[in-house]
């Protein structure tokens, strides 16, 4: 099976692009080819750290949150917040996707590309995203809250997601009032997220941890300074490919800059200790480790037919082989990018169809190993 | 999750003690809790334990009185909230207020915003709401085909959103 060559039959644009009939208008199976501005490892310490990202939470004063509003308000909310954002000079390339009116398949292709929440993909009624900037924006529309801005990029890169995200709310609202309370501060649907709104997730890549088993002691520690460690697509989700996202939990009571601050200092520790155990792994067991990485290559090229699962434990290893230098011949964009096109929508978009499981499983085998021999 | 200030287990009960006028959250596990209102001689102890036990049980009760309490703008009730984890609009933070504190305290470091303001004040909490009671009239007028009062409510709802949009004074006037 080769998945190369479906994807243009089945071409289709966006429905309700921002500006009609201009050349802006995304391609969901253009997107599903690339693989996202933020997985391309070019930030600041890429080889563990994979993104940083950064989501604001906002509702528009005079509308009740949403689990009050009916699908006229939720109508209302979409059609004057898509044309608040297209006002703004930051927003006026930006793109709208319809999340009501896509498929299951082309919902989940959000999802992977962590441009849009579980919950928004499955929820009903009028919904939808703004997406800019080679993706590094998305605004959810009508999610939990009527306003939920992200700025996701490459590698560690605090200050500067949140000065972007930090100018993108300023521009909204030069055109908006946002429901705001004195001492409580921005207000929100969940009081988890009451004050600032604010919730900033790195994305770690902590494979030697994992293996040792020290990754306990992170998720130890981190909840004791009230951080959160989640799976590859947050809340409830497992730790897939040996990726964790360390997040804050507090919103109120501290600044913007001081939930910054934290993670600042406390991610690099956690970077330190993944560092320190893979220069163990490699000191006392690196016959093991080799034979481990070497295995899972073997694997990856060879394979005919491969789950979800097993290449996200596979590919984990291989991206550790890549940090280590044991793999030379791979970058870790290209690693970073496999992750992403052998994920089930991404998959089914590259192949131009839905597949059922064990069709999948036949692309995504066929679609790594010809992945590994370009490079 | 906030720590019992007495062990390390996590804090499940929440009391809010008046000291000269000041409120101080105390957090507390279970059994830190039984020892807390046994003591009624103990440093922490202020007021009666039969007082403070009344006012546990408003926070553990399922069926208490606050639970029952609405808010005036969406009519949620707070007990419905505690179901669904959800509020219902802006305005249930002002109807909830008291019921939400020991919430707020158990979630975040401390129940005051310290971050960033909006260039302009969004207004009280209670005008947001207005607007909300306002939107709702409206569609209920158009809904029984009476245009006059849906073109009254229509002009009501634009002053008030360009008076909104108008206010240059920064959000933190007030500091």
């Amino acid at each position: 099976m080769n998945c190369a060559g479906h994807g243009a039959k089945s071409e289709r644009e966006i429905k309700t692009p921002m500006s009609d009939g201009d050349n802006n208008s995304l391609c969901l199976e253009e997107l599903a080819r690339t693989g996202g501005r933020w997985l391309c490892a070019e930030g600041p310490e890429s080889d563990i750290v994979v993104s940083t990202r950064i989501r604001l939470a906002r509702n528009l004063v005079g509308y009740p949150f949403m689990s009050c509003a009916d699908d006229e308000i939720r109508q209302q909310l979409v059609d004057s917040l898509r044309k608040m954002i297209t006002s703004t000079e930051l927003g006026r390339n930006f793109q709208f996707i319809d999340v009501a009116a896509l498929d299951e398949v082309d919902a989940q292709l959000l999802v992977e590309r962590q441009l849009i929440s579980r919950e928004l993909s499955q929820s009903e009624g009028p919904r939808g995203v703004v997406i800019g900037n080679g993706e590094r924006v998305s605004i959810m529309l009508n999610e939990e809250d009527h306003v939920r801005m992200q700025l996701l990029d490459s590698g560690f890169s605090l200050q500067q997601c949140w000065e972007q995200v930090n100018a993108l709310d300023d521009a909204l609202e030069d055109h908006a009032s946002f429901a705001f309370d004195e001492s409580l501060g921005y207000l929100t649907a969940c009081p988890t997220n009451v004050g600032t709104g604010i919730r900033i997730s790195v994305m770690l890549h902590l494979p030697g941890l994992r293996i040792t088993g020290e990754i306990q002691k992170v998720h130890q520690a981190a909840q004791k300074i009230n951080l959160a460690v989640r799976g590859l697509y947050g809340e409830g989700s497992q730790a897939m490919g040996d990726f964790y996202q360390i997040s804050n939990q507090v919103t109120l009571g501290c600044s913007e800059q001081g939930l910054l601050d934290n993670l600042a200092e406390v991610v690099p520790n956690i970077l330190g200790y993944e560092r320190r155990v893979r220069d163990l792994l490699c000191r006392d067991n690196r016959a093991n480790l080799d034979d481990q990485i070497s295995r899972a290559m073997g694997i990856l090229t060879s394979a005919r037919t491969i789950s979800s699962t097993e290449t996200m434990r596979l590919l984990s290893l291989v991206r550790l082989g890549i940090n280590l230098g044991m793999i030379s011949d791979l970058s870790i964009a290209t690693a970073n990018e496999l992750f992403l096109h052998t994920q089930p929508a991404h998959l089914q978009k590259l192949c131009g169809g839905p597949l059922k499981t064990p069709e999948r499983n036949e692309a995504r085998a066929t679609h790594i190993r010809e992945k590994l021999q370009a490079s | 999750m906030k720590k019992c200030r007495r062990c390390s287990k996590p804090a499940t009960l929440h009391i809010t003690e008046i000291h000269d006028g000041h409120a101080v959250a105390v957090h507390l596990c279970e059994t830190c809790a039984h020892e807390y209102l046994e003591n009624e001689g103990g440093e922490e102890v202020s007021n009666p334990a039969a007082e403070l036990a009344a006012k546990l049980e408003a926070l553990v009760s399922d069926d208490d009185e606050e639970s029952q309490t609405c808010c005036s703008n969406c009519g949620i009730s707070f007990s419905e909230f505690r179901a669904q984890g959800r509020l219902g609009c802006p305005n249930c933070y002002v109807d909830f207020r008291q019921d939400l504190m020991p919430l707020l305290e158990n979630i975040h470091e401390e129940a005051i915003h310290q971050g960033k303001r909006p260039l302009r004040s969004p207004g009280q909490t209670e005008d947001q709401a207005r607007l909300i009671h306002l939107r709702t009239e409206q569609r209920d007028a158009i809904g029984r085909e009476d245009y006059e009062a849906a073109a009254e409510l229509r002009d009501a709802i634009a002053n008030i959103e360009a008076t909104l949009l108008r206010s240059s004074g920064p959000g933190n006037t007030d500091d």
